[in-house]
């Protein structure tokens, strides 16, 4: 535990500078990604496009982000990706039959820590 | 007060998934040897889970400021297109508008996109109150877990599927209540192409542009399946109406 200050105080001292200049970078550039669209259309008319694609997008970037969030699943090698396909299954099943979003949430997930402790 | 209590209730799969990603960003940067003030100030002005992950490594190998800054667009760069659908909604805001485009993180983007406010309940206040309380989840998380989470990290694996459950809920949402089932199609089918051209780690943003240009080719169909479901809706509100 000491060791651990003693590690964390050295590096604060010898870096704290650089640290804080990596974190801001950070955040404006993160900042500028979420605030591009806002800047080129904030302040006009949309055009029919992007209106449209306001609609029809999100459905398709939200399943896109689930297949992202597995892809460190490893599907080639034992077990296969088998836990994370289970608690996938299990999530869409109850959530298509109770329609409980906190419901199918936690039980997912405590499903999904069962599996990894097993 | 009926906002506050409505949109605790609406972020709460947020909570619990942010409190527990924002541990796993606290316990990485504490054992990383950075003192916990960044790992909470990195929250507060960052706010993006893949985006800070991605800055401990960068933190740790010494990377110049500019490779940061083009690694970090990269990154985030799938923020760009939830824009597209929040501009109307956002720019009405008032002074909330900086802070909505600024906490605009995946899991706040699809609660906004997916949920329908109850009448009574204040649009504009809403929004922002659950913006501000997943925002406030993921300081909560970061703060926990590079003050204390090493105690408990290890029985916690696993919670972080809670983001992908999450995720896997909206889609289901609107697999059910979307007019076309051509958006989730063209998602799946570009995800799943891109997976196997460029691997998992360079799918995100192919797959995304090419749903977006697929989009835009089918958009008469897509367009048409929308305003046949809106002119249904019409006509069973006129039906109920008339009895």
């Amino acid at each position: 535990m000491n060791n651990l200050f003693l590690m964390t105080a050295a590096a604060g001292a010898q870096q704290g500078g650089s640290v804080l200049a990596v974190i801001l970078v950070c955040a404006v550039v993160t900042f500028l990604t979420r605030a591009i669209p806002f800047l080129i259309f904030g302040n006009r008319e949309l055009p029919g496009v992007v209106q449209y694609l306001g609609d029809a997008l999100p459905p398709a970037i939200m399943v896109i982000l689930v297949l992202y969030f597995l892809k460190d699943t490893q599907f080639t090698v034992a077990p296969y990706g088998v836990k994370e396909v289970l608690a996938c299954i299990f999530v869409i099943l109850i959530h298509a039959r109770k329609k409980n979003m906190y419901l199918s949430v936690i039980s997912g997930t405590l499903l999904y820590m069962l599996l990894l402790h097993i | 007060m009926n906002e506050i209590k409505y949109a605790a209730k609406i972020s709460f799969p947020i909570l619990c998934a942010y409190v527990f990603l924002g541990i796993a960003y606290g316990v990485m940067m504490t054992s990383a040897g950075y003192s916990p003030l960044w790992s909470i100030l990195s929250s507060i002005v960052i706010y993006a889970g893949s985006g800070q992950i991605l800055m401990v490594s960068l933190l740790k190998a010494g990377t110049p400021l500019l490779s940061v800054a083009v690694m970090t667009f990269f990154i985030n760069a799938r923020h760009l297109f939830y824009g597209l659908g929040m501009i109307e909604r956002y720019r009405t805001m008032g002074w909330r508008y900086p802070y909505m485009v600024f906490s605009m993180t995946d899991e706040t983007y699809s609660i906004l996109c997916s949920v329908e406010h109850p009448a009574g309940i204040n649009r504009v206040r809403a929004d922002f109150l659950i913006a501000l309380f997943d925002h406030s989840y993921w300081i909560l998380g970061s703060a926990i877990g590079s003050i204390a989470g090493t105690l408990f990290a290890e029985n916690l694996s696993g919670i972080e599927f809670s983001a992908t459950a999450f995720f896997l809920v909206v889609v289901v949402d609107q697999w059910r209540k979307f007019p076309s089932r051509i958006p989730v199609m063209t998602g799946i089918l570009s995800a799943v192409v891109f997976y196997f051209l460029l691997g998992p780690d360079q799918m995100l943003i192919p797959a995304l542009s090419a749903s977006l240009v697929v989009l835009v080719i089918l958009r008469d169909r897509v367009q048409y399946q929308l305003k046949k479901r809106q002119d249904e809706i019409y006509r069973t509100h006129r039906e109920v109406s008339h009895e």
